[in-house]
């Protein structure tokens, strides 16, 4: 299953202008995703781990295109062929959200308040005019079911403000696969849940992606959930990927200093457990047009005058498809 | 028996809504030791921040304590006035909220911020002592005194949850009560501020009352752990008992749902079910309808708070799941 | 928690009776939490009795109303000598001073007061909503383009608008309504709407939406239209008041061709010099307190509504 690519990004980058007078143009951006180079296999979920402000919602709101890249290509290979999802416009992008859905991180915001549980599953179906009604019907309960709503008949003409937390992000889920996708990108999807509800919520997409062959992009902050979902994990620091390897190599042997200090600040729910002191200075800054070197310069307990000089360095693999963005290592 | 700061006994409060009342804190009891950190964990509508501003009396105006003591250092703060209660606030008890935004004043100054706190509460001391201050509490909390005639959208989320916390310890409290301070923070941040809180807690014996969700977090910070659910206190033991030999079903689920990044990848457990509704919850014990071990007596009565061991305490009819 | 047996057998239950039973099931709750507001049903109560007030003037007029004697517009009272007469059974308001029964102008003129009010509410919401709407969603150009416009419309002042429209052709009732259903259409309720639709447009659901393949078309009438009309309907329960009142105002300068209204009979009391008179009070007091109270009325309930709408002005 590790073979056949998904989803090809190259040289992806977004650069959002900075907001100025009315009349004056801005050459200030901010790089909100710069030069990201990314293979999604079929089958495997990626996780994208970073800090608030890293551009990792940025990366997913781009694949399912939310947004419109500044440059770059994302080849999605569907069943029908490769497209380019930077360009498509129209019926083909429209075709295209058939295939890849996006499940958000608020189940509080993101069902409208105004619209019943069936109308929310059934919504993809509808604007995609995918079956007649009865059997939109059918398929939304028998998706309820499936999401652990039961019985189905008793969830779907509610609505969102009468269902907890946890079950209207299952709805959200229904919402996503509804139309059969074969990629879905899951930003933050349990953060906002509680522990007890949680891991039910992360079983639950396991077993879809294994039943249903769905692929994940899981975009999270905290690397022990992306322990638990996925099977790699690509680490963002400012809009640049500076890590990416299989989940337990890249948790047991990170390489890149961000990820080590990452790693050593995730407090551990175990008292005896004493974890290794990183220093690093906190606060994290937004890119607004980068000094041309390593974005991690300022923070770098190991850096020398050699980053200084340099570009930002290129992500290289350093053995055993274990891949880090780093002049140091 | 250890000297206690203080000492909660049968406290309960409720919310009036328009569904009716709601419990959010019910017959609970515990104490705080002298220079202890006590760690009060549960989920999200669990009763645990119900607990911090009943605790300092900070009630909205549908909310009202209806039964039980509170007591500081041997002083019952239930009964006081609003005035009398604002004497102990900042000089006895201090509290740092998760939202340092709010609780900073946009059009002043930090360093105006905690001195107007000081001179209210320790009106003893010169002007010259209140700017020295504020630059050992900048110190302490890890803030640069250089940032102190800044105003607090000058300072980062990090920054700014240092100065409130700068600001609570102004008056030099015996207690102070951090409702879920860092979880706005990143990780690494939140990791600098955590070392940080733990070490001045220490430094100074000052007691603390760290309220989270998370945790791993409150593994980090507390020295006994107090589990909440639905309202009510469940299990309160040393944190590494709570850790490694919980009793109460609830906190034993809450542990093996949890992951972590270090050690042996362990298969995590669900809890079936979801919390219950406060304003109509389960008769008996409120966890049994998510419990493995609920027997009839789980559903008809609910449990007392026991001792089960040496100072760990547990509301359940099966401790550890024994019959 | 389910009270939902229209739920349980859903296969059996055709869609739209489910729609309609959730559609009365909100109705329901909301009504209730109408209800608890005492400041709405005290609204609702005066609306209502306006309301029986305007239907009972064409049952008068069929049976104990003679329309010789009675009628509105064209009815003069010989038996009487001299006019304005005062109360007396006859004339339970007495009659102004071209005979006419002011009881029956009072009650005549509340069906055309309601028909003004709400044409010009709908107009304006209808208006406010889209516009809101769209230029939310598209920002932009046609955002710019509306808002200016919007400031314009909220820089001339309103009366003289309506000075100036009534010199230039005939204003009569529809046109009146439509007049102040387009102004305050494009004017400050549009702004309100659409800085309340640019708060849904940024709900992760609007994204949601998009995601799944819905064009601008679908998430503006399936998405941000719907979460927009709690806040139209409010509004629409101000401009009624507004256009009420405007409307009395042009009458009483005479600057409309309306036959009859509560402005118009204090345009005829003031015509005639009555105006500052206490000893004919009947001629002022019956049509300025019919204008007053029905505005203070649906200012009421909207007020009531706002409480509805918006669940963070509840007291609980």
């Amino acid at each position: 299953m590790r073979d056949e690519i998904l989803v090809d990004i190259q040289h992806l980058s977004k650069l959002y202008p900075v907001e100025t007078g009315f009349f004056t143009r801005t050459n200030l951006f901010v790089h909100a995703v710069s030069d990201l180079n990314l293979q999604i296999y079929r089958g495997e979920s990626v996780g994208l781990v970073g800090e608030s402000g890293c551009g990792k919602t940025t990366t997913g709101k781009l694949l399912v295109r939310l947004i419109d890249p500044t440059e770059g290509k994302i080849a999605f290979h569907a069943e029908d062929g490769v497209v380019d999802v930077a360009t498509l416009r129209g019926k083909a992008l429209k075709r295209f959200r058939r295939n890849v859905q996006m499940i958000f991180q608020d189940p509080y915001e993101s069902l409208n308040p105004r619209m019943t549980i069936y109308d929310t599953v059934a919504e993809p179906l509808d604007v995609q005019g995918i079956g007649t009604l009865p059997e939109r019907e059918e398929r939304v309960a028998e998706l309820l079911e499936t999401v652990g709503l039961t019985p189905a008949s008793s969830f779907m003409f509610r609505y969102p403000h009468e269902l907890s937390g946890g079950q209207r992000q299952r709805v959200a889920i229904a919402r996503a696969l509804v139309v059969e996708p074969t990629f879905v990108v899951a930003d933050e999807p349990t953060s906002m849940l509680d522990v007890s509800v949680r891991t039910g919520v992360m079983q639950l997409m396991q077993e879809l992606a294994d039943k249903l062959g769905v692929t994940y992009l899981y975009i999270t902050h905290d690397l022990a959930v992306a322990r638990y979902m996925c099977q790699r994990i690509a680490v963002m620091y400012l809009g640049k990927m500076v890590e990416l390897a299989e989940t337990e190599e890249l948790l047991h042997h990170p390489q890149h200093p961000y990820t080590r200090a990452l790693l050593s600040a995730v407090p551990v729910p175990d008292p005896t457990y004493k974890r290794k002191p990183m220093e690093i200075k906190g606060g994290i800054s937004k890119p607004i047009n980068p000094p041309p070197r390593c974005r991690f310069y300022e923070r770098c307990p190991i850096a020398d005058d050699f980053c200084r000089d340099n570009d930002h360095p290129p992500l290289e693999d350093k053995g055993g498809n274990h891949f880090v963005a780093c002049y140091k290592v | 028996m250890r000297d206690k700061v203080l000492e909660v006994k049968n406290l309960t409060m409720h919310y009036t809504t328009r569904k009716g009342p709601v419990y959010a804190v019910d017959d609970v009891s515990f104490y705080v030791g002298r220079g202890e950190s006590v760690g009060l964990v549960g989920e999200s509508g669990c009763g645990k921040t119900s607990i911090a501003i009943s605790l300092l009396k900070l009630l909205p105006d549908n909310a009202e304590i209806l039964s039980g003591q509170i007591l500081l250092d041997g002083v019952d703060l239930v009964p006081l006035s609003e005035d009398e209660m604002r004497r102990f606030r900042w000089r006895r008890i201090s509290m740092v909220f998760q939202a340092a935004m709010n609780a900073l004043n946009p059009v002043y100054t930090v360093e105006e911020q905690i001195i107007e706190a000081m001179q209210q509460h320790m009106p003893h001391l010169s002007d010259e002592e209140m700017h020295a201050r504020v630059d050992q509490l900048f110190e302490l909390v890890g803030l640069d005194p250089a940032f102190k005639n800044q105003y607090p959208h000058q300072y980062s989320g990090g920054m700014r949850q240092r100065a409130v916390i700068a600001m609570a310890l102004s008056c030099e409290p015996d207690l102070i009560i951090a409702d879920e301070p860092t979880t706005a923070l990143d990780v690494i941040v939140q990791d600098q501020l955590l070392k940080r809180i733990r070490e001045i807690q220490e430094q100074l014996n000052m007691a603390m009352i760290y309220i989270s969700h998370d945790i791993a977090v409150i593994a980090e910070v507390s020295d006994r752990v107090g589990v909440m659910y639905a309202g009510h206190l469940v299990e309160m033991a040393s944190t590494e008992a709570i850790f490694h030999h919980p009793v109460h079903p609830y906190t034993m689920g809450l542990m093996s749902a949890f992951p972590s990044i270090v050690g042996p990848k362990r298969e995590l457990t669900t809890l079936p079910g979801e919390p219950p509704d406060l304003l109509n919850p389960p008769p008996g014990c409120r966890f049994h309808p998510r419990c493995h071990y609920a027997t009839s007596i789980c559903r008809e009565k609910t449990p007392e708070f026991v001792e089960y061991e040496e100072d760990h305490y547990v509301a359940c009819w099966h401790p550890g799941g024994e019959g | 928690m389910s009270e939902g047996t229209v739920a349980t057998q859903h296969t059996y239950v055709p869609l739209w009776r489910v729609r309609l039973n959730l559609f009365l099931r909100s109705l329901r709750t909301n009504w209730a939490l109408f209800a608890e507001n005492p400041i709405g049903l005290i609204g609702l109560g005066i609306i209502i009795f306006f309301g029986l007030f305007a239907l009972a003037h064409p049952i008068l007029m069929n049976t104990v109303w003679p329309s010789k004697i009675y009628d509105p517009v064209s009815g003069y009272d010989m038996e009487v000598a001299f006019h304005p007469a005062p109360p007396s059974p006859r004339h339970l308001l007495g009659t102004d001073p071209l005979g006419r029964d002011v009881l029956s102008q009072l009650m005549y003129s509340t069906r055309y007061e309601f028909a003004l009010g709400i044409l010009s509410a709908v107009v304006t919401v209808v208006i406010a909503t889209t516009i809101g709407a769209v230029s939310a969603y598209y920002g932009g150009i046609i955002d710019t383009l509306f808002m200016r416009l919007a400031d314009l419309v909220i820089m001339v002042p309103f009366l003289p608008i309506l000075i100036v429209l009534s010199a230039l052709t005939e204003v009569g009732m529809i046109e009146l309504a439509l007049v102040i259903g387009i102004l305050s259409g494009f004017g400050g309720t549009t702004i309100v709407i659409k800085s309340q639709a640019l708060a849904i447009k940024v709900k992760p659901f609007i994204e949601a939406a998009r995601v799944s393949g819905g064009g601008d078309f679908h998430i503006i009438f399936r998405h941000l239209i719907p979460n927009l009309l709690p806040i139209s309907l409010l509004y629409m329960m101000f401009v009624v008041t507004g256009a009420i009142f405007s409307e009395a105002v042009l009458s009483f300068f005479g600057l409309t061709t309306i036959q009859m209204s509560w402005g118009i009979m204090i345009n005829t009391t003031q015509l005639f010099g009555y105006l500052l008179r206490f000893d004919t009070w009947w001629l002022l007091i019956p049509a300025s307190l019919a204008i007053t109270t029905l505005c203070a009325a649906f200012y009421l309930v909207g007020r009531a509504l706002d409480e509805v709408v918006n669940p963070r002005l509840r007291r609980r």
